[in-house]
């Protein structure tokens, strides 16, 4: 794909850069990025892709705007207020660049269609709200053998992990939800609205740098943001031998639903939920 | 005795684990990754392994909202 006048305007600042370039423009309008989550971490992530000129985006969501949402998506507006986040969404995108094409899945993601959501897509980001569909982005894309950016926020802390076919999988590290009751959600114990942007922003940061091949991922490793110390800190973790999705004995071989996302968990023990994931 | 938790100095009982830490904060062990001087810690080890003082411990809790 040959630039024109208008992109070549429109994206110097890109182009400038010594690591980016015309090539690495070019590159890019023609990458494909899935945003599952049109939350606090798919606003962010979607207006800095679009703006970059991602050539695709999808954006799968199943809500409507609500106004609790504001806060901390600012991709939506006021005046969004009841309509499909994926259009909302998909409309400010289109709105910031008209080169990128806006692919709305409204949906909600489950075992059985993930796989072929995210097949045509170069790189996956995780913008999702709840545990189960954490660990089911997770091992889809293990399965699909696609990239993709996972992150979490709650309260003023958040973390954010790059896997790539053959690194350390979000199963490495955290094997299964965490028992129900012991992590609130975003809804019972709060967010800030601007971690949710650090933590996004780095995310599309991750998948700007994986189509164009350039820099360091951040993979084998988690990096964690405490936004009242200010500290970010990263801990190397290497892939889990008994990891039971990636590890030398799998257990995991098939994709399924966890029960029920994090915020609606309630007095389930471990064991019953181990047996449904 | 003395343990860094995360970048800050912190009082704990001697001859506690790792299990009781996490207890301490009242968090499940399922929900935490914890480095100990460099080295990741298996899940299934937190109740055996013995914190010494000015032990360098990086711990993650899991966190899902987004």
């Amino acid at each position: 794909m040959e630039l024109n006048d208008e992109q070549i305007e429109r994206y110097s600042r890109h182009i400038i850069l010594e690591q980016i370039g015309a090539a690495g423009q070019e590159k890019r309008l023609s990458s494909k990025m899935l945003i599952i989550g049109a939350g606090g971490l798919g606003a962010p992530a979607g207006l800095y892709l679009a703006a970059a000129g991602v050539g695709a985006i999808g954006i799968a969501d199943m809500d409507r705007v609500d106004l609790t949402n504001l806060q901390r998506q600012v991709i939506h507006h006021t005046t969004d207020i009841g309509k499909e986040k994926v259009q909302s969404a998909a409309d400010k995108m289109r709105a910031i660049n008209p080169d990128v094409n806006v692919i709305t899945h409204r949906m909600f993601v489950n075992a059985a269609n993930i796989r072929g959501l995210i097949r045509p897509y170069d790189f996956v980001i995780d913008g999702t709200d709840n545990f189960a569909a954490k660990f089911l982005i997770n091992d889809a894309c293990f399965f699909e053998s696609k990239p993709f950016s996972h992150a979490g926020i709650l309260r003023f802390q958040g973390q954010i992990i790059t896997v790539v076919p053959g690194s350390t999988c979000f199963r490495c590290i955290f094997d299964a939800p965490p028992p129900p009751g012991t992590i609130p959600s975003c809804s019972q114990a709060g967010v800030l609205g601007a971690l949710a942007g650090v933590l996004g922003s780095l995310q599309a940061t991750e998948a700007i740098k994986y189509v164009l091949g350039i820099g360091q991922l951040l993979t084998n490793a988690v990096l964690t943001y405490d936004a009242l110390t200010m500290q970010f800190r990263k801990i190397d973790i290497a892939r889990n031998p008994r990891c039971r999705l990636c590890g030398k004995e799998p257990e995991i071989d098939e994709l399924t639903d966890e029960p029920l996302p994090a915020c609606d968990l309630r007095g389930r023990k471990t064991h019953e939920r181990a047996a449904n994931g | 005795m003395e343990i860094t938790l995360n970048g800050e100095r912190r009082s704990i009982p001697a001859g506690g684990s790792l299990l009781d830490l996490i207890d301490g904060l009242a968090l499940p062990r399922d929900a935490v990754v914890i480095e100990r001087n460099g080295k990741i810690v298996d899940r299934a080890d937190y109740g055996e392994t013995l914190l010494a003082g000015s032990d360098v411990i990086e711990l993650v809790r899991i966190v899902g909202g987004g």
